[in-house]
């Protein structure tokens, strides 16, 4: 017995984790999935009748702003974040005397919640009282800043606000990525005479393609994931013109009780996320061979 | 002769004075481009601070950017003790203490599992366990919008929906798999040739955790501890989903505040209130920002 008990102890003590792990992960995610082919509507309903759910999904106007405004919000928050990362990571990487406290100051935003960055940005953006009125008394009588209230204009402040919590975060790994360049290959560049921004694009750059990826990962399901942010700062509006799929089956739950829409419309996140998260997690567990 | 290897030098001066001008032009460049980033950054906060310590009139007459022409710390009281986020008006004093007493639990008992699991998924592999750890893994990255309505109806078949304890398990279930991912990082660097000599000794599985393995964790436990912190304190998705009037965490009393409709826009309370709920994840990047980075980047790049 005691015997048994010692080879099987490692097993018996992961147990617990394991099964909260698969109910809580992998049941819940097949309840939503089953429930999202059901007519659920305020209760959740188990007869299974097909993909009305999904039907009614593609016909939905609100739905496919918000896929609009997450292809619109994710592409540039991803470029904008990775732009900013590297060039910051690049500047900082030139031997900077004040490197601490400049790293301290990109990055803190990541410390904070979406909800203060939101509530933040939403007094930085206020038209009228925000960022337009210091145009205004610096002479710029006509300047307009209008974003946040202009249903056609107001996704593009959920971008500024994501991109100034996140591109510190981004610096902050093409930094790791730059100082993990082998140091031998840049002097022998550096004795062969090859510039500096030359080194940079043809060497030190294409070396951190793994970089390149991890950023895009992290980013994309930060895209992906994004919802406090949206409510903080437009709360979805005006009217729906900001919503992104999170807060758009947040509403489907929680406000308008329509169960099969909510998690139809998860179920369509679920797959965005595997198709991306699935592949990268295979290619980093993959035993190497080294 | 003599004149021309004069001009030579002169050249030669003049080219490395030139190379030197262009050598401190390039630095200064380079120097106000990064502090230009550094204000970009610190503006949002800056604008925050002096906003919560001026008074409504001044708001509404001066400049977002101006500093405060009398500071006023009232709006700082208003927020902490007596805004209202609805109905009730107590400030954001109960719901800090509510994000405080889930917080703490939540992230001893998540670091704690993923301890003993890392330590199990790293030296005590068995036949599928790198196949069980990719499916925590996994649950790392999962939108949470697809487990919110299964969560929502099992809290209320246990009879903790709307309570702390309910939405303290549902942080600890979904932490597990990013507390498990930097355990078992960290303990897979310790040899494996150790465990087995302490096994040779005679030493149990506990044993060689808590005489080999625990000693070496400090850092890896402030790592996943700052980790889970800022998760917690800063999530607001779960807290908005699995609260009720009374147990809300301090993100969405935050966002009641601002949102409130009813009387005046109070723009400096706003912003302290902001601040407020900011401080004490700000706070733990201030004192242990080395551990807060760490813990970021070993969450997307293989440890």
């Amino acid at each position: 017995m005691t015997d048994w008990l010692e080879k099987h102890v490692p097993k018996l003590v992961l147990a617990p984790s394991l099964i909260a792990i698969f109910v809580f992960v992998y049941g819940f995610i097949g309840w939503t999935a089953y429930v999202s082919f059901t007519k659920s509507r305020l209760l959740p309903k188990y007869d299974l009748v097909g993909p009305i759910q999904y039907e009614k999904l593609a016909n939905s106007p609100r739905w496919e702003v918000a896929l609009t405004n997450l292809a619109i919000f994710g592409i540039l928050f991803i470029l904008f974040a990775m732009v900013i990362g590297l060039i910051l990571a690049i500047l900082l990487d030139q031997k900077i005397r004040t490197e601490g406290p400049l790293r301290t100051i990109y990055l803190y935003p990541m410390a904070l919640s979406f909800i203060v960055t939101g509530t933040a940005w939403k007094w930085i953006l206020n038209p009228g009282l925000g960022i337009e009125s210091v145009f205004r008394d610096m002479g710029f009588e006509n300047f307009t800043f209008d974003w946040l209230v202009n249903p056609d204009l107001a996704i593009y402040t959920v971008v500024i606000a994501g991109v100034w919590q996140s591109s510190g975060f981004v610096m902050a790994l093409f930094l790791a990525g730059l100082r993990s360049v082998d140091g031998e290959i840049i002097r022998a560049a550096m004795v062969d005479g090859i510039s500096t921004p030359r080194i940079y694009m043809s060497i030190i750059i294409p070396s951190m393609a793994p970089i390149f990826l991890s950023s895009f990962i992290v980013l994309s399901h930060l895209a992906i994931k994004s919802f406090d942010l949206v409510i903080a700062l437009t709360g979805g509006g005006p009217g729906y013109a900001t919503d992104l799929p999170a807060t758009f089956m947040y509403a489907m739950a929680f406000s308008r009780g329509d169960i099969g829409q909510a998690a139809s419309s998860a179920t369509v996140m679920m797959m965005i996320v595997t198709a991306i998260i699935v592949p990268y997690l295979y290619s980093e567990l993959r035993p190497r061979h080294d | 002769m003599t004149d021309l290897s004069l001009n030579d030098a002169q050249m030669d001066e003049r080219a490395s004075r030139n190379r030197l001008m262009k050598r401190v032009a390039l630095r200064l460049g380079l120097y106000v481009l990064l502090i230009l980033f550094a204000l970009y950054y610190l503006m949002p906060l800056f604008v925050m601070v002096v906003t919560s310590l001026k008074s409504l009139d001044e708001i509404r007459t001066g400049s977002l950017l101006s500093l405060p022409r009398e500071i006023d710390f009232s709006s700082w009281g208003k927020a902490w003790s007596s805004a209202c986020t609805g109905i009730q008006c107590e400030g954001l004093r109960p719901y800090f203490w509510n994000s405080v007493m889930l917080s703490i639990p939540a992230v001893a008992i998540s670091t704690l599992l993923g301890a003993i699991n890392g330590y199990v998924l790293a030296q005590w592999r068995f036949k599928g366990s790198n196949i069980l750890f990719a499916l925590m893994l996994f649950g790392c990255f999962i939108p949470f919008q697809v487990v919110l309505l299964p969560m929502a109806i099992t809290l209320g078949a246990l009879k903790i929906a709307g309570t702390i304890p309910g939405l303290m398990l549902v942080h600890i279930v979904y932490g597990i798999g990013f507390t498990t991912l930097f355990f078992r990082n960290f303990y897979v660097t310790i040899p494996v040739e150790l465990v087995k000599a302490a096994k040779v000794d005679g030493a149990g599985f506990f044993r060689i955790f808590f005489s080999i393995f625990l000693p070496v964790s400090p850092p890896i436990i402030v790592v996943t501890v700052i980790w889970q912190f800022t998760q917690i304190w800063n999530d607001f998705l779960f807290g908005v989903s699995f609260s009720q009037a009374g147990t809300q965490p301090i993100t969405v009393a935050l966002n009641n505040i601002v949102n409130a409709t009813t009387g005046v826009k109070e723009y400096n309370v706003d912003m302290a209130a902001a601040i407020i709920a900011a401080l004490p994840t700000l706070l733990v990047y201030v004192v242990a920002g080395k551990y807060f980075i760490r813990g970021l980047t070993a969450g997307s790049v293989k440890g």
